[in-house]
């Protein structure tokens, strides 16, 4: 039977290869052969000196670690604490992380424009209005973090859910309490640990998601690297595709990375 | 949560219990608050905005359905059934063509392989957005290396079209489908095939009356989650095409932008709440069906 099936089998994944492969391999041929030009790599030697550049790349990543830092402060203890003494608010916390699915970013960067107007409109005598002028500050634009803690929360709920889920938490914690830790110490020391691969997970879903975000940033007039990318695209087409191939790059290598950091504890668990 | 207990309770036992419950409620409170804010106060804004009119004289404002009714007319109409119609096309062909894919990955018994092409996935299925568009043009755009190598441009072939971004859109929905689909292929037993087989089954009867109706809720659920995946995406689109398809989440950045029109930004939240809509519908068929499909997997 399974010899039987093999044609069809190898068919299937050379088609899906052709597919997936082919975008990329013409992507880096556009890059480098230019016409009229011939065979150059200035469209990669370029990306470093062009304006904006380093400044959109350093933006994003700083979003993303201060989204990935925000994210990951509220969610870790949230999540612990349903297993441990709040079982009862679990359906809450579920149906909240969830909510952001509802709401596709387009339509709640539509919302987060109407609240900003609300500052200028209403509150610019109240010292409220100082605050919405704080978190737009164009250098590090603290409501891009707040929009992406949102849309993170599915995939980091999802992630630390099915870590917690393997270990029992319950016994670590009483473990470490009855060898004199406390509460901090039993988290950080204890549970944390053991949690390793989720919250390298959720980290990776997160910053995957900051790097390659697009529509908010956008539409609330910001320049970070998507954004940055898309503007480069009208003038310079070779550089703006060779970025983009850059940029795929990188984000397999972090997975690979993170495969390599948490794939043990991902087979001990799935095993276990 | 400082109760005011009798002075008794206050011995070692009960601050231990008490201990233990205060972080419960505490550690959760901070993600309440901030959802509450950070997400609350959009979706309230979308939800006042969609049936505020204001007066562009006056500055008036005033409650009316007619913003409601005006993004589902006209230009808009026509943006919300073309993001529906190529949401549920791609959605479809992704769903069917990831699902012989995932199958010949998981049939093949081969460990390096799976891990490769799920991996891949992973990467492929979040490489939406700007990068995604960006590549597709440089290979089948108008100065595409195929598109000139190949001469397609003669040959009718138009990326910037209907067809083109359902091709584009495959790209990310198709790894999307083989993550969501492996976890129930992995699910299917060895013993029901072989059971199905030895009272004589043909190989297509056995994907028809037993694999499929596994399988029904996982392709359904994989189905909805591709669609709402392809109904929310924007950047891709305009990246590529710029308003070339009318989709509705162009006609939400460009009535917020003021592009067309001023003041149609009340049009633009009333354009969310349909979105909103639509992909509340979504889920509400997605996590039935997740968790159908997650008792085969358990069992």
């Amino acid at each position: 039977m399974a010899r039987r099936l093999t044609p069809w089998r190898w068919a299937v994944l050379g088609l899906a290869a052709l597919y997936f492969l082919v975008p990329l391999a013409a992507s880096v041929v556009f890059t480098v052969d230019v016409p009229g030009q011939g065979v150059t790599f200035d469209a990669y030697t370029q990306i470093l000196s062009t304006d904006g550049f380093t400044s959109s790349l350093l933006l994003s990543l700083e979003l993303a670690v201060a989204t990935i830092a925000v994210v990951l402060l509220l969610m870790v203890p949230a999540v612990v604490a349903l297993r441990l003494g709040a079982p009862r608010l679990r359906p809450v916390v579920e149906v909240v992380c969830s909510l952001p699915l509802v709401v596709p970013p387009i339509a709640f960067v539509a919302g987060i424009v109407t609240v900003l107007k609300w500052g200028p409109d209403h509150l610019s005598r109240t010292p409220l209005f100082q605050t919405f002028v704080a978190i737009q500050n164009p250098s590090f634009p603290v409501v891009l973090v707040l929009a992406y803690v949102v849309m993170a929360l599915p995939f980091v709920y999802r992630a630390l859910d099915a870590g917690l889920r393997a270990i029992d938490v319950r016994t670590l914690v009483e473990a470490a309490r009855s060898c004199g830790a406390s509460w901090p110490q039993a988290l950080v020391r204890a549970v944390l640990p053991n949690l390793r691969g989720a919250l390298l997970n959720a980290a990776f879903l997160t910053l995957a998601l900051v790097l390659g975000e697009f529509t908010v940033a956008r539409l609330l007039g910001f320049q970070p690297f998507a954004v940055w990318i898309y503007n480069v695209g009208g003038s310079q087409a070779q550089m703006s595709v060779a970025v983009s191939v850059l940029s795929l790059l990188v984000t397999w290598a972090l997975l690979l990375a993170l495969a390599g950091a948490g794939g043990r504890t991902q087979t001990a668990s799935s095993r276990g | 949560m400082t109760t005011a207990l009798p002075r008794a309770d206050v011995a070692p036992v009960a601050s231990a219990k008490r201990r233990r419950r205060a972080p419960g409620w505490l550690a959760v409170v901070p993600l309440l608050v901030f959802t509450a804010i950070a997400f609350g106060l959009p979706a309230l804004a979308i939800l006042d905005g969609a049936f505020t009119a204001k007066d562009q004289t006056t500055g008036a404002t005033s409650y009316t359905g007619a913003n409601l009714t005006s993004s589902l007319q006209g230009p808009y109409l026509t943006a919300l059934v073309g993001s529906v119609k190529l949401s549920a096309i791609s959605a479809g062909l992704g769903a069917l063509l990831g699902l012989p894919l995932a199958q010949a990955v998981v049939s093949s018994r081969s460990r390096a392989l799976r891990e490769a092409v799920l991996t891949a996935s992973g990467v492929l299925a979040n490489f939406g957005g700007v990068p995604l568009a960006f590549a597709f043009v440089a290979t089948l755009g108008n100065a595409g290396v195929l598109t000139v190598h190949l001469g397609l441009t003669d040959k009718g072939w138009d990326l910037y079209s209907f067809w083109g971004l359902v091709l584009v859109y495959l790209y990310f929905l198709i790894p999307l489908m083989v993550l969501t689909i492996t976890p129930a292929l992995d699910g299917l037993r060895v013993q029901w095939r072989e059971a199905a087989l030895n009272n004589g089954a043909t190989g297509v009867q056995y994907w028809r009356h037993v694999a499929l109706p596994v399988l029904a809720p996982s392709l359904l659920g994989g189905l909805v989650l591709l669609f709402g995946s392809a109904f929310a995406a924007y950047a891709t689109a305009a990246a590529m095409v710029g308003s070339a398809v009318p989709l509705v989440t162009l006609q939400i950045a460009d009535a917020l932008s003021g592009n067309v029109l001023v003041g149609q930004e009340n049009v633009a939240l009333a354009l969310s709440l349909d979105m909103v809509l639509v992909a509340g519908l979504v889920m509400a068929v997605y996590l039935p069906l997740q968790r159908r499909s997650a008792r085969w997997l358990d069992a």
